[in-house]
Order: C-alpha cells, then structure tokens, then sequence
C-alpha cells in the first residue's frame, strides 16, 4: 500500500517539494503579505502596529500626483515602445534571415546590447543626451548642425525626456525580440516558400500569409512578455534620470513603490503595497487582453 | 504538353575541401516526356531525380541545356510562369490554413486578367476537391488529417490551377504500406482524368513500375535506361537497371561462356550462341528458376519460405554475388519442395527459363544479347 502510494502521486510531489518550498516562501508568501499589507492602515514598520484595516492605502495612492503622473509615465512607455520595438525587431530579423554574408556577424553586433550593463548603457545615453557645462551632448550637436535649437534632453522638457526613455528601451530590450524573431523565422520551413514560390505568390503575400501566422506563437509571446517587461520598467529610468524621479516627473510604478519604501519620503510599506498591487492587477489584466487576442490569432 | 529535356546538366559546388571537383546531379539529359503521360523518374537515393524535378520546376537553373514545354523554352522562366504544380514530399500544406484556404491559396495570387471572382475560385477548389475526394474535409485544417488525405490536399492544390505539367516528388514515402499502394492507383486515376503530363520521383521501383507509362532509371545523374516498365525489366541495357528493378532483387553470378555453353561454376546452364569465350555476369530473375530433380543447375538448400500465392525456394552458390540465391517458384510446387529438398544443406536443381536469364560484360556491365539454342 505505501509502496504504491510511493510510486505514484506521492513521489511526484517529492520531486517538487524544493521547487514548492522555495516559491512558497520566497514568491507565495511575500505576495500574500503584501496583500495583506496593502490593506492594513496607518502601518508602522517601526512598532509593526496599524490602527485598523480598510482600502484608504489604495485611495491615498490613487489620490497621490506622484502616483498618478508615474501611471502615466509608465502608460506612455508601455504604448509607445512595446509595439514599436516588436515592429522594429521584426524588421530587423527579417533583414538578417534573407542576407547570407555577415549574418552570423550582424547577429553577434545586435545581440550586445543584451549582455551589456543597463546602467552602462545609460551612461552611454547620458553622452549622447546630457548637457554639461563642456558639451551639449552628440545628439544636440548634431540637431545644432542640421540647423536646430539644442534640446535639454536629462533635464529639460517632458517630451524630450520622454523621447530619450522610450528610445532607451527600445534600445535595450530589440536583441532578445531580435534573437527570438531570428531563430523563429529560420525555423520555418523553407518547404512552405517554395510552394508559395511555385504558386506564383508575391513576396509581401509570402510574408503576411506565410511568415507570420508561422512565427506568430513567438510573435505572441514577445508582446505579452514586451507589455510585462515595460510595466515593471524601472531601472532604465534611474539609469537615465537619477533617482530623484519624481522631482524630474519621470518616475514609473516600480519607482513609485520603490521610493514609497526606502526613498527620501520612504518608510510606507502599505501605500507601497498598495501601489504594487495596483500594478500587478493591471499587468494582470493586460496579460488576460493579450492571452486572448493571441488565443484568436495563433492557430497552430 | 510534352516536357522535353535537351542536354541538361546541372553541377553543384563541391563542398568538400579536398576534393574541388563539382558535384554533377545531372548530367546531359536529354529525353522527351510525351503529352498526357505518367512518367516515374526512378533511382536509388543521391541519384540526382530530385533535382530534375526542382529544375523541371524551376526552383533550380541548370547549368547547361533547354527545358521545353511543348514549343516554349522554359529554361529561363521562374517557377510561377511555368505552368506547373508541385507536390513536395512531405507536401507543405500550410499548417495555419484550413483545407479550404490551402487549395485557394494558389487562386487567389492570380493577377492580371487571369483574376477570378470569388465564387469561380470556390467553384474551381471544390472542383479540385472532388477530384480527390476530399470535398467532405474542406473546413479541417492539415493537423486533422490522415497522411493519405494531406496527400491529396497537396495534390488538389497543385491540380487547381490547371497547371500543364504536375511534378510529383516522392509523393508516396510518407505512407504507411497500406496507403501506399491505395494512393498509387489514386495518382493514376487522378493522372488519368485529368490527362495532365506528370512527372513523378521515387526510389521505390514497384511504385514506378506499377502505375507509370514510362519509368526512367537513373543513377549518379545519368540517365540508364527509358521505357515502359515491362519493357525495361523484360531486357535492362546494364547490370544496374536489372539489379534496381524488381523484387525480390535478380540473382548475380559469375558465369562463363565457352563453346556456346554458359556455365555457373560447374554447371553448364543454358546452351547459348552468338557470344564469344569470355567470362561474364549472369542474371537471373527469381523467377526465372525451374525447380526440377534433373536440373541443370545446382545450389545448396537454405531453406524455403512459403508466402501464400509463392514460395521462395532461398539457397546459396559459390559463384553468386548475392549472400543467397532467391528462387520464386508457384505454390502448386509446394508439394515437391518440401519432399524432395526437405534437409538443410541438401542439393536443390533448377532449370532456367533463358529469357529471364541475362549475361553483362564484366568490364562495362552492359547487357550481353544472346540466342538460346
């Protein structure tokens, strides 16, 4: 009987027990206690005391400018840079799957951004961008030379600020849906372009009719995973503007919740948590949006 | 339309670094394929059938020669201005698209004045879709169907814009036993209503034999031998076409003539004229043996397999080149089998009917035409 009970389920979950373990104190857990103290007001961290549990973290949270300007911030990134760096990278990979010579060698060159230090690129941009006592930054001198106004892109206006931090991360985050988008379109059978070919069909045709319903699991999975990536953006933005985001109204969600807890105005572990599981609910429910159109469009 | 072939040639790059002579897959073609008929191109793997068909197709240039359709030059036309349709092996039906939309797909790139309505394409595709029988699986996608019903997808999709020639490669190696020899008859009575000339490759040769007008033997890019199947078992030019064609394989000896006599090691086999004193191949057919207690040709017995309609009397010879030597003889004779050469070991005789018996030089391998006196 105990053998039996062995061989089956039992070690099964024997086998899982470390995974489990480890996700239920390290993920389970915490994201229960953040709930948890996402409801609990006026906590101390200090004292671990609270006056009494109710919603009024989340409506001081929605209620608070900085919050509401880093929702919108965080908005912006997400609209402007998820589909445009997934186009890009589309491009791009096609590009480099129909040329033969220095393939293997262009893939190397769009690939390192990947394996290069987030705050080093940003020191990079900063470079690029900054003005300094010295220098307007390359990107000034050459709008200067083209006969444009130099802009103050770390800390001037909100458009410009903006501009450089989605083209930042698009910047970072085209080697992976790069990668991604290589290896999937090289794995498509060469079988189905020589039929096509056969049947007379143009090369725009072959693409829309072909190509992308072909790589379109890949496709998917890069825009849910680009939307959830961006949502959670926030190291790019330190990297870029320091970390006093709210002064440079540049802050983001995960900014928001990081400053809540150790920033200058820090030490609110509830309005924090309130913050966090706003954008979790959010992140949620965009994933639920995407997961459905891909269910509709992905068909094999 | 006829398809003819004129000394086409197609070399590829040698990709080994020692050696930098070209690979030649195809060397100087030159053959006619007549309107309307089913034509096996036919050779063991690597012989370079495939690239016939792709430079048949266009999906290859050759190096040197004419592809003819009827009195248009092709050779330099793309895929889609030939006029073809194309089977490929595993098919390549598109995975995403319904069965439907698969054999749409080619109507709806029509440009031009050669535009169709919507509802002349769906007349067309279900046409195409009777044609094969699958009109009932028009709303599956690929995934859903049975390697026999993909097949003809495939073969729908290639019918269903009328192309002049249909190129077929290795349309049956994906099916199991069964399908095989059901599909086979299906490819020739779709060939046959449609009476569209069609070319297809394998390396099965019964496939080729059972259904083609005219099979074609290739091997390492030379063209061996053309003709009906019959025609080219009953008298193959060269010791390769005898050995490809049939099954169980022909059974090859080291013989002699000498004095109008063939011998088999000590045995003298056939009384032969017309050839001089040399020493020789000897092929001879499974079932060209004559079991018989008298026989003039001897062999060791191994053991006898009985398989319904025959039984193939397995035995060995020294001078055979094959391991064993296969005999197929009716099953009436099961009878004097079995009693008389019961034992392992013992000595099985034969007589030999000459015209399966075929003699190749042993310097060129070519077949040796003789008289049986």
């Amino acid at each position: 009987m105990m053998k039996k009970l062995f061989n089956g389920s039992l070690k099964g979950w024997l086998y899982l027990l470390p995974a489990v373990l480890f996700l239920g104190a390290f993920m389970v857990y915490p994201l229960i206690d953040v709930f948890v103290y996402s409801f609990e007001e006026g906590y101390n961290s200090a004292s671990q005391t609270y006056f009494g549990v109710g919603s009024y973290n989340y409506s001081y949270v929605l209620h608070d400018p900085y919050f509401l300007q880093a929702v919108k911030n965080t908005f912006i990134l997400v609209v402007i840079t998820v589909p445009l760096s997934t186009m890009i990278a589309l491009l791009i990979s096609v590009g480099l799957n129909s040329i033969k010579p220095l393939r293997e060698f262009l893939q190397t060159v769009y690939f390192l951004p990947y394996v290069t230090n987030t705050l080093a690129v940003g020191m990079v941009f900063m470079i690029l961008f900054k003005k300094t006592a010295y220098s307007d930054g390359l990107i000034n001198l050459m709008i200067t030379w083209f006969g444009g106004e130099s802009v103050d892109f770390i800390e001037g206006p909100y458009w410009a600020k903006m501009f450089v931090l989605c083209f930042y991360t698009i910047w970072v985050v085209m080697p992976f849906k790069i990668l991604i988008l290589t290896s999937a379109l090289s794995s498509v059978n060469p079988e189905y372009y020589r039929a096509a070919q056969v049947d007379g069909t143009s090369k725009f045709r072959t693409f829309m009719r072909i190509t992308l319903p072909m790589i379109s699991p890949m496709f998917f999975y890069l825009v849910i995973t680009g939307f959830i990536g961006a949502f959670k953006a926030y190291s790019d933005v330190v990297a870029l503007f320091g970390t006093n985001l709210n002064g440079a109204e540049m802050n983001t969600i995960v900014g928001y919740v990081y400053d809540m807890l150790y920033g200058d105005s820090g030490g609110y572990p509830s309005y924090a948590s309130a913050a966090a599981i706003i954008l979790f609910a959010i992140v949620l429910t965009i994933t639920c949006i995407n997961l459905l159109i891909s269910n509709k469009n992905v068909h094999y | 339309m006829e398809v003819t072939l004129k000394n086409l040639t197609k070399r590829f790059p040698s990709r080994d670094k020692k050696n930098h002579d070209d690979v030649i897959a195809v060397n100087n073609f030159d053959f006619e394929i007549p309107d309307g008929k089913l034509i096996g191109l036919l050779g063991p793997s690597g012989c370079g059938k495939s690239t016939v068909l792709n430079l048949i197709s266009g999906l290859l240039k050759p190096t040197d020669g004419r592809i003819f359709f009827g009195e248009d030059d092709v050779t330099d036309l793309p895929p889609e201005n030939r006029g073809i349709g194309l089977v490929f092996q595993n098919y390549a039906l598109y995975p995403h698209l319904t069965v439907k939309q698969n054999i749409l797909f080619p109507l709806e790139n029509l440009k031009g004045k050669d535009k169709l309505t919507k509802d002349q394409m769906l007349e067309k595709a279900s046409e195409a879709a009777k044609l094969v029988q699958i009109d009932e699986l028009m709303d599956r996608k690929p995934r859903e169907l049975s390697g026999g019903q993909q097949q003809r997808v495939a073969i729908a999709r290639a019918l269903v814009k009328m192309p002049k020639v249909l190129l077929l490669d290795e349309p049956l190696s994906n099916l199991d036993a069964r399908l095989r020899i059901q599909t086979r008859e299906e490819i020739r009575r779709i060939q046959r209503e449609t009476e569209v000339t069609t070319i297809f490759v394998t390396h099965d040769q019964e496939e080729a034999m059972s259904i083609s007008d005219m099979i074609v033997v290739m091997k390492d890019g030379i063209v061996q031998q053309i003709g009906k199947p019959q025609d080219v078992y009953d008298s193959p030019t060269n010791l390769f076409v005898a050995k490809f064609l049939g099954t169980p394989p022909i059974n090859v000896f080291d013989g002699q003539v000498r004095d109008n006599r063939l011998y088999i090691g000590d045995d003298t086999v056939l009384k032969i004229s017309g050839v001089p004193d040399k020493t020789v191949f000897v092929g001879i057919r499974p079932e060209g043996f004559i079991l018989s207690k008298e026989g003039a040709f001897g062999c060791r017995l191994n053991g006898v397999e009985v398989m319904g309609r025959d039984i193939s009397v397995v035995s060995t010879n020294e001078a055979s080149l094959n391991p064993t030597v296969r005999s197929i003889i009716g099953a009436e004779n099961k009878l004097s089998a079995q009693t008389d050469h019961a034992s392992e070991g013992s000595v099985v005789r034969f007589n030999l009917i000459p015209r399966k018996v075929f003699l190749f030089d042993k310097e060129t391998e070519e077949r040796i035409d003789f008289e049986e006196c």
